[in-house]
């Protein structure tokens, strides 16, 4: 078998990559394999920091799932290495969302940061990724088709209106640009996650179709090793032949079966990746062991788009929200639960109508998880859990609409039942504030003329 | 007869977006694989029968043979994170894949 990529490049013209969170901030970086990355030669230190799968709240109310202290501790272990080493550090979609105000949170802190070690000055890029509801309803009223993803229905006016916030998914254009200006880091808004991995190496020649598939395979860190272990750093390689990749931890490697599974990890279709430009064809590819530890990928192919087109995510709020729970263990309440949270309905119904408000019941124990789609609905455990959602404009209303379900439930009305001084058992004697409701409003694309148009790039100075 | 969960390697369930789920199961060997596929309890049809769904749920239904796995993405009801949907992360879906019965195994 060959020598370990992590011991010296495997040809003469390679770009290398350590990857040490596949979602930076959203949990803590393990620096034991990121230290040996660092020694293993990187020409660059990447991470991406979003994801949609937060759900729509951070997007929606512009804040960051991820505590400001990791996001903080990420990114100083990534750029005290990245300047002792000299090498250019990347961050895509900055603080879980890629929005304005979490590109300039990451900026900020790493300002800070640079005056806290006392670093030489450096140069940091960043590029923003918001695109005003205001500025979309333009394209809406001059034609522009905004076209729906995964059956979703085209855009239309009223499901804007229903929109706070918008977001672009940037390629590696806006990356490639900052690269050229000598930007040292990079802060990327909303962009695709291979992106910030395939631009550097798009922009030093190599072909587009590893370079893309080199971002796919590195933008979940370890997950494309085993076993199992999250948040370990591995590294990538790149030639003019082939992807290697390889695990930093070393009770980790990458296997054919840890490789290839990964390349189909959280997306519907294992072969192909579309991303602003075109898409990547995966169908062909060779997986191969090259040593024991790191795997060799031959075979991807990129297939530019004949049109340009950026995907948009976008947020709207529904309400307020609060939240109740309450336990059941009379079995015959347990066999007749849907009447209990029935009559809690109708309480609501009584004091607010029909409409204007959300109410749900999660029935922890039976079908809360899967649904409508639970084959052992008929079979319940012997004690349930009831969470209730009330969903308003208001607070105040929020409130009252889950306090009334919650309550209510403890009144229920079951003709048989033997328990007459109260149905249910109480967790809490309140109702919880909770994060406002939103909904994902937008899961669309818009028709660009230039890759670059909604994707502003700047360059500012950091380190004293 | 053997239990799914007995001889598959990995049965998970995750987002694809916000409006799907995607479900993989992965062997470890190609015999395994090649028995489950064959046997048709992971097929369309089996599929739409577990989680009580209509075809038309079914985004994508594919053998990967590369990863020894056998894939499938369905559509949500409402997107990840609305009021309602108990799994934001769509990472719990695939429990009832695990008590399956594989004949021949």
């Amino acid at each position: 078998m060959p020598v370990s990529i992590q011991h010296g490049r495997s040809a003469n013209r390679t770009l290398r990559i350590v990857c040490p969170n596949g979602h930076l901030g959203f949990a803590p970086i393990k620096t034991g394999s990121f230290r040996i990355g660092c020694a293993s030669e990187p020409d660059l230190i990447c991470a991406d920091s979003g994801s949609c799968d937060v759900g729509p709240v951070p997007l929606g109310s512009d804040t960051s799932s991820s505590p400001l202290r990791w996001q903080t501790d990420d990114l100083e272990t990534m750029l005290l290495a990245s300047r002792r080493l000299g090498v250019p550090m990347i961050i895509g979609s900055a603080g879980d969302t890629g929005t304005n105000s979490r590109v300039d949170l990451f900026v900020g802190i790493i300002g800070e940061l640079a005056k806290k070690h006392g670093l030489p000055k450096f140069r940091v890029g960043h590029f923003y990724s918001e695109l005003g509801t205001e500025a979309l309803g333009r394209r809406l009223d001059a034609g522009d088709t905004v076209a729906g993803l995964d059956g979703r229905e085209n855009l239309d006016r009223a499901t804007l209106d229903a929109t706070d916030r918008i977001v672009a998914v940037a390629g590696v254009h806006p990356y490639i640009k900052l690269l050229d200006a000598g930007a040292d880091v990079i802060i990327g808004g909303r962009s695709s996650d291979c992106a910030l991995f395939a631009a550097p190496a798009i922009r030093q020649g190599f072909p587009e179709g590893l370079a893309y598939f080199y971002g796919k395979i590195l933008e979940c860190a370890s997950f494309c090793a085993e076993p199992y272990g999250a948040k370990e750093s591995v590294l990538g390689e790149i030639t003019m032949d082939d992807v290697k990749i390889t695990a930093m931890l070393p009770e980790q490697r990458c296997t054919i079966a840890s490789v290839a599974g990964h390349a189909m990890y959280e997306r519907a279709n294992p072969f192909y990746e579309h991303f602003l430009g075109g898409h990547l064809d995966m169908s062909q590819c060779r997986y191969e062991q090259y040593d024991q530890r790191t795997v060799r990928v031959t075979g991807p192919s990129f297939v530019p788009a004949g049109e340009l087109r950026v995907k948009l995510e976008g947020s709207g709020k529904i309400g307020e929200r609060y939240v109740g729970i309450v336990g059941v263990r009379d079995p015959y309440t347990i066999a007749n639960i849907d009447l209990v949270t029935g009559w809690a309905r109708q309480q609501v119904v009584e004091r607010f109508g029909e409409s204007g408000y959300e109410l749900h019941f999660a029935v922890y124990g039976r079908d809360a998880i899967l649904g409508a789609s639970e084959p052992r609905k008929a079979m319940p455990g012997h004690e349930l859990a009831i969470v209730v959602q009330g969903v308003a404009p208001t607070k105040e209303m929020a409130e009252e609409v889950a306090m009334i379900a919650t309550r209510q439930m403890f009144y229920a009305r079951l003709p048989q039942v033997k328990g007459t001084a109260g149905g249910v058992a109480f967790l809490l004697d309140e109702v919880m504030p909770a994060s406002p409701a939103y909904r994902w409003t937008l899961n669309h694309t818009l028709r660009l003329d230039d890759p670059l148009e909604l994707f502003p790039t700047f360059v500012t100075e950091a380190g004293v | 007869m053997a239990k799914l969960s007995d001889i598959a390697k990995t049965i998970r369930s995750k987002n694809a977006g916000v409006d799907k789920i995607t479900f993989d199961v992965i062997f470890a060997d190609r015999d395994t694989y090649d028995r489950v596929r064959d046997s048709g309890v992971l097929s369309r049809e089996a599929v739409c029968r577990i989680f009580a769904i209509d075809a038309a749920r079914i985004s994508d239904h594919v053998a990967f043979d590369p990863a020894l796995a056998i894939k499938f993405t369905i559509y949500r009801l409402r997107s990840s994170g609305s009021p309602g949907d108990a799994d934001i992360f769509g990472a719990q879906q695939y429990g009832p894949l695990l008590g399956l019965d594989v004949p021949g195994a």
